[in-house]
């Protein structure tokens, strides 16, 4: 038996769970309710409005890709130096959350930020007074770093890991110091893994609407959520997947650009 | 070895009188029925009993919306034996001829409905369906946190409760109580009222009145304090109500929705007669009492309203008084209107 014929489940499940779906997709967003061919679909969803919702789904998730490589990429960098010998230990903390529904433990961040949640009700017994937390973009963009920051850690993690050490004694040894060690050696190093965590985390987080919907008590509405309005509140499925369409689009031309930053896809093997 | 066949021939015999007295008190006995209902909808215990004394099986799927079930219907006629579907989905499915006209000699016990709920004007003559449950749209409020008990859906957009409403995410409710605050129909389709009722409620978003827009984290959250005011169903705030004794809901004023979720059968059902013999069963007042304790929602059957006990009776939610009623309105299907309500309803979404 041939060695590409091992693929062949997954390639049968991918046919019909990714290719045919993709083609619905595709026929639902160039056709109207009565199925005859139309363009009128972008042209609705062209309007300033959308562009609207879809900026407010970008620009969340650039904060939040953002914040994520800001807390991870130093965690990765402690979790792999050298001195530090519990790496592993750690290294399964982070993953720990991961392994528990992620609609459970946005659940439970609700709970913490609600007006009268448990934080609300520990500031007030200290005497502090409350603060609005559910339903801002604040609360949002917490609930979305924190489930997507292990996506970030992770590959940073491996590149970082694989590193070879000897390169940053030398610099040492050159006289280097300790910063530029850092911004002349590590971080050019560890590009691919930034390029495989931003990936990772900037995607789900443009198209997520769970998150979101809860933590904002339903006040921010993006294009996930606008995507269900249409499939279910309006039975537009038409419209529905132009505008999964359009974003599935957009993705793919982001991981493309996101590929010239790292043509040889050293980035962990995540992607 | 003796005993085995004394037992044996006792059974046997036992079936020979059984047999003919099978036949007449149990016409379907051994019919497979398909029922799909929503999640949570029904005792349990009513299955059971209903497959005793009729020998029929039911087979008992759920779903969690009308649209869900209406894509089902769509793809699979014949699958289903008795559905459940709220009155303007019910409406529509008659429309498309999705249903079967019901053979009303076969369901005496439609009898047992509640009069006001009978004939109703998506169904005229209970030609299709039979309500199952039904209930209104209204107002759950927090005595502790209003001023004076809420009557009006102005109350929603007056400033007075700024940020601390929650609003329902559900396009129907939201553009009809706004209809209904401005004076007109929740199943109107002139634009101009829409657009007004749309303007309201966009205005309502800017200024930043409501602090949440949810349907099914609404009843908890108020248990919880989280808001004054909220849109719920009266299911729901029957719920919220047994949890926190400060919450209050009413029926505003302007008037609000009236839902029914009815039984019918889908065009293409195998056993139309097992299905209508079903629906019958769900009428029997006994039955009724039993689904209504196990659900908590309003039941439709006479016997059951004359049956609430004195705590029941004064609960708005549950026994809503006649004149709410009658200033409720069903909602009536709006699929050939509904570019206007889609356009209507993403500005609201999107206000910001």
């Amino acid at each position: 038996m041939k060695r590409s014929w091992y693929a062949a489940p997954y390639g049968l499940w991918m046919v019909l769970f990714t290719v045919v779906p993709l083609l619905f997709v595709l026929y639902y967003a160039f056709t109207d309710s009565s199925g005859a061919f139309t363009v009128n679909n972008f042209v609705k969803i062209a309007s300033p409005m959308y562009g609207l919702v879809l900026w407010d789904s970008l620009r969340l998730a650039f904060f939040c890709t953002l914040l994520c490589l800001l807390i991870g990429y130093p965690t990765a960098y402690f979790l792999a130096s050298r001195d530090f010998s519990n790496a592993q230990t750690l290294v399964v903390l982070i993953l720990v959350p991961m392994w528990m529904n992620f609609l459970l433990r946005t659940y439970a961040m609700m709970t913490l930020f609600e007006n009268n949640g448990v934080i609300n009700t520990l500031l007030e017994s200290l005497g502090l007074g409350r603060i609005q937390m559910i339903g801002t973009e604040g609360a949002v963009l917490v609930g979305m770093v924190y489930n997507f920051l292990p996506f970030m850690v992770l590959p940073v993690y491996t590149v970082l890991k694989k590193m070879d050490y000897s390169v940053i004694e030398a610099a040492e040894d050159l006289g280097a110091s300790p910063i530029r060690v850092v911004s002349r050696v590590v971080l050019p190093m560890s590009i691919p893994g930034v390029v495989s965590g931003i990936t990772m985390v900037f995607m789900p987080a443009v198209t997520t609407f769970a998150i979101s919907r809860m933590l904002s008590s339903g006040m921010i509405y993006l294009v996930g959520d606008m995507i269900e309005d249409y499939f279910i509140a309006m039975n537009n499925r038409n419209v529905g997947s132009t505008i999964s369409l359009v974003m599935l689009v957009l993705i793919i031309l982001s991981i493309g650009l996101l590929r010239k930053v790292d043509p040889d896809n050293s980035g962990g093997g995540l992607w | 070895m003796k005993k085995i066949a004394v037992i044996l021939l006792v059974a046997l015999l036992a079936g020979l009188f059984a047999l003919p007295a099978l036949a007449e008190d149990k016409p379907f006995a051994g019919t497979e029925l398909v029922v799909y209902n929503w999640y949570d909808y029904i005792d349990p215990s009513v299955l059971d009993l209903f497959q005793e004394e009729t020998g029929i099986e039911v087979t008992y799927v759920n779903f969690t919306q009308n649209e869900d079930m209406y894509a089902r219907l769509e793809a699979g006629a014949g699958a289903y034996d008795v559905v459940f579907p709220s009155e303007y989905m019910i409406e529509r499915l008659i429309k498309e001829d999705r249903l079967e006209a019901l053979n009303l000699d076969n369901i005496p016990n439609l009898e047992n409905i509640l009069d006001n709920l009978r004939d109703p004007s998506y169904d005229p003559g209970n030609a299709y369906s039979v309500p199952y449950m039904w209930g209104t749209l209204g107002i759950l409020y927090n005595e502790d946190m209003v001023s004076a008990p809420i009557t009006s859906w102005t109350s929603l957009f007056d400033g007075e409760y700024k940020g601390s409403i929650f609003m329902m995410n559900s396009l129907r409710d939201t553009i009809g109580l706004a209809l209904k605050t401005l004076g007109y129909s929740m199943n109107t389709r002139d634009e101009a009222q829409l657009r007004e009722a749309g303007d309201m409620l966009v205005k309502q978003r800017q200024d930043k009145l409501i602090s949440g827009n949810f349907v099914d984290e609404t009843k908890d959250k108020m248990v919880a304090n989280e808001a004054a005011l909220a849109v719920i169903y009266s299911g729901d705030a029957l719920y919220a109500m047994e949890k926190n004794d400060r919450l209050r809901y009413v029926v505003p004023d302007e008037g609000s929705n009236i839902w029914v979720d009815g039984m019918c059968i889908p065009k293409g059902s195998a056993h139309k007669e097992a299905a209508e013999c079903f629906i019958n069963f769900m009428c029997r007042p006994d039955i009724a009492q039993m689904n209504m304790d196990y659900i908590y929602y309003s039941s439709p059957v006479k016997q059951v309203v004359e049956n609430l006990d004195e705590e029941q009776t004064a609960n708005v939610a549950m026994n809503p008084p006649e004149e709410w009623v009658d200033r409720c309105e069903y909602y009536h299907d709006i699929s050939d209107a509904m570019n206007l309500y889609e356009g209507i309803w993403m500005e609201v979404q999107m206000a910001r």
